[in-house]
């Protein structure tokens, strides 16, 4: 049996997850736009970047950004941690050349009415310490060793 | 106010549209390729005795949901572009908006999204704002439900868009212009 990594009684409100820096490059940006099936642009083309959008260079989509920031969550939750929702909110763009940040915060934690442990993140990538994207994540963790909070299904999954 | 199908922008509020199957079911090479892209090394995406054990067999990661629908670059016969937000593209269209940025964006997760899905998905226009004079120009706010069921009509995930279709005044800004 594999033991969960992190339990809902390991993260109280206020617990810091580690931060986790990257140094984005053009292969960042292009890679993640075509894992995500994005072909617009704006996202692997410099000159329409700069001509059309405004920006200095090609940036990072958002449904990457939201692939890096379950990676965040999850690398902290381990397998068993189940994402509930997530709410981003863009503040800037990220370019090749920047180092992002992603550091992150328990700002809630609860067990709902079915019985599910949940806690809620603050999480922001930064680039020079400037929130580019913020990030409200909820996750379901085991309240115990044998709870596995991927077991639950219809009703007994509330998000 | 008519939109581009035909109908008063307020009628279309609330109605589910472009009900959509995906292209293709889900598949491991591009959740492969997705972790990759982030390096995630979450063991339920890359052993399959941990998925088998913790989520009863290979799972994508829910933040893929979307990666599901967007259609292929180019397809054979195929003499328009298919948008994979057309409602967004709709009330551009309506509006003589030409930027829009996407300003805020939820998803909720529901049942997994298991490896051989096939995904549907449909459109619901929530709400459009009166005209709106921000920094980055003019324009309205609309709100855009996208849910998404598997082949069992179990709901896996529903996604909420915020977008702001505009007319530029010289600014740079964040969110993410959608590049039509």
């Amino acid at each position: 049996m594999i033991t969960p990594r992190l339990l809902h009684a390991d993260a109280p409100v206020g617990t810091a997850l580690p931060e986790l820096r990257h140094q984005v490059t053009a292969t960042t940006v292009v890679l993640g736009a075509l894992a995500t099936r994005d072909w617009r642009p704006m996202h692997h083309d410099h000159e329409f970047a700069v001509t059309r959008n405004g920006t200095r260079d090609i940036f990072l989509n958002t449904p990457s950004q939201a692939a890096w920031f379950e990676r965040y969550v999850t690398d902290w939750t381990g397998p068993h941690g189940r994402l509930r929702r997530m709410r981003f909110r863009m503040h800037g763009s990220v370019f090749p050349g920047d180092t992002m940040v992603l550091a992150g915060t328990v700002v809630e934690a609860g067990v709902d009415t079915t019985g599910c442990g949940w806690v809620a993140l603050d999480v922001a990538l930064s680039v020079d310490r400037e929130a580019k994207t913020t990030c409200r994540a909820e996750a379901a963790l085991p309240l115990g060793p044998d709870d596995n909070p991927w077991e639950r299904t219809g009703d007994r999954w509330c998000p | 106010m008519t939109d581009p199908m035909g109908a008063p922008v307020p009628e279309r509020i609330g109605v589910a549209q472009y009900r959509t199957q995906s292209d293709f079911p889900v598949e491991r090479g591009y959740v492969w390729t997705s972790c990759a892209s982030v390096e995630n090394g979450n063991p339920l995406y890359w052993d399959d005795a941990v998925a088998d054990e913790v989520t009863g067999g290979p799972v994508a990661p829910p933040t893929m949901v979307s990666v599901w629908f967007r259609p292929h670059h180019w397809a054979p016969g195929r003499t328009s572009d298919v948008l994979p937000l057309q409602v967004h593209f709709d009330l551009k269209d309506h509006f003589g908006l030409p930027e829009a940025v996407m300003t805020d964006n939820t998803i909720v997760f529901h049942e997994p999204v298991r490896m051989g899905d096939r995904l549907v998905t449909l459109q619901v226009l929530r709400s459009v704002s009166e005209e709106k004079r921000t920094r980055l120009g003019t324009g309205r706010f609309w709100a855009i439900d996208v849910e998404y069921r598997n082949q069992h009509d179990a709901l896996v995930a529903v996604e909420s868009y915020t977008g702001f279709g505009y007319r530029r005044r010289p600014a740079e800004g964040g969110g993410e212009a959608d590049g039509s």
